[in-house]
């Protein structure tokens, strides 16, 4: 399974839950399967989806919230499942699609190969991990999980494939505040 | 010398409602006194710009928070600020002790020290050094930043403002 069809399997189960998506191919590929006024799409800031995902999440206790995070993401802040961890949000879902490269600065290696990064999740405190490799899994391991306490971790293997002439995201830093924002307290 | 629990209530007075940072032995009463109230609920963050994400959620959640760091952490969290407050206008009070000022702390300190309040300035994230007399003012001037222009605003802290706790 290639990125983007965990994309389209996940898009549709989605509902108006406040969404973190890590930056790069994730914000990028996302947004041209869905976009959505709940997607607060990260364009810099590398490694900080979980944390901005934590925050939202407790600040907004009673509305489920996800991070869409990446393999890169979560490897440069590792600390941060600790905090999500002992914070024990349990309206967060974290969702790690794992491609094990940096896909779009070329491709190069990144450790998930050989670290299961579930496994470092279930060892920080997760309540519950999962961890996929088919598209027919998505669905179901998706809605096990959401129905769980939080927090609770998905990681969905993929294979590279992100096609690099995608456009960006048009929308600028502040829209993307503002329609978050707008999402969740308007 | 402020008291902690004099500023921290100032801070909550003012409307900041959450609270999170990595230590410094010149906010370790600050710390002391955010963590011995349970209502205060204050989050240990593992790095500087982990704290910055997480401040840039609760705001967007709703929240009015607060981060405080050693100055050293500055440097940890430079693309943070640069890449998501600064360009999506998310604002934070961060509270940022100022080691190595003029010129006198363990080595570590002296050059971040040295260039701490140029760094904020190049950066564009206004700043104020906190005195004995001027909480108010320089409060009310975070506030106005915070809420009319939406980006960070940092309040620096010497040796001395507050008491450390050992």
């Amino acid at each position: 399974m290639k990125g983007i069809e965990a994309f389209r399997k996940l898009a549709p189960l989605m509902k108006n839950e406040p969404t973190v998506l890590a930056n790069g191919f994730i914000s990028r590929e996302f947004f041209n399967v869905t976009d959505r006024k709940e997607n607060f799409y990260m364009i810099g800031s590398m490694g900080l989806a979980s944390s901005i995902g934590l925050g939202v999440a407790l600040a907004q206790s009673d509305r489920k919230t996800l991070i869409l995070d990446g393999d890169g993401n979560v490897l440069m802040s590792m600390g941060t499942l600790a905090m999500i961890a002992s914070c024990a949000p349990k309206n967060l879902m974290h969702i790690v699609i794992d491609n094990e490269v940096y896909e779009s600065t070329g491709s190069q290696r990144t450790l998930s190969h050989e670290i299961r990064l579930e496994e470092v999740a279930l060892s920080a405190g997760y309540k519950q991990v999962m961890r996929v490799t088919r598209p027919e899994e998505v669905q179901p391991a998706y809605e096990k999980l959401y129905q769980a306490e939080g927090p609770v971790f998905l990681l969905i293997k993929v294979e590279p494939g992100f096609d690099s002439s995608q456009g960006r995201v048009t929308h600028t830093p502040e829209e993307i505040r503002d329609r978050f924002m707008e999402s969740i307290t308007g | 010398m402020l008291s902690s629990k004099s500023f921290v209530d100032k801070l909550r007075e003012n409307g900041f409602d959450f609270f999170t940072g990595v230590p410094c032995s010149l906010l370790s009463g600050l710390i002391a006194e955010l963590e011995a109230d349970r209502e205060i609920g204050y989050i240990p963050s593992v790095r500087e710009d982990a704290g910055v994400g997480l401040c840039a959620g609760a705001y967007m959640g709703g929240r009015q928070p607060v981060l405080l760091m050693q100055n050293s952490g500055f440097g940890y969290s430079l693309n943070a600020f640069t890449s998501l407050n600064l360009i999506y206008k998310i604002p934070v009070l961060v509270i940022m002790s100022w080691r190595g000022c003029g010129g006198k702390d363990a080595p570590e300190h002296i050059i971040m020290g040295d260039i701490n309040e140029q760094l904020l300035e190049t950066s564009g994230m206004e700043h104020s050094v906190l005195e004995e007399n001027n909480l108010q003012q320089v409060l009310d001037a975070a506030l106005k930043k915070i809420r009319n222009e939406k980006v960070p605003y940092t309040l620096l802290v010497k040796k001395g403002m507050f008491d450390e706790r050992h």
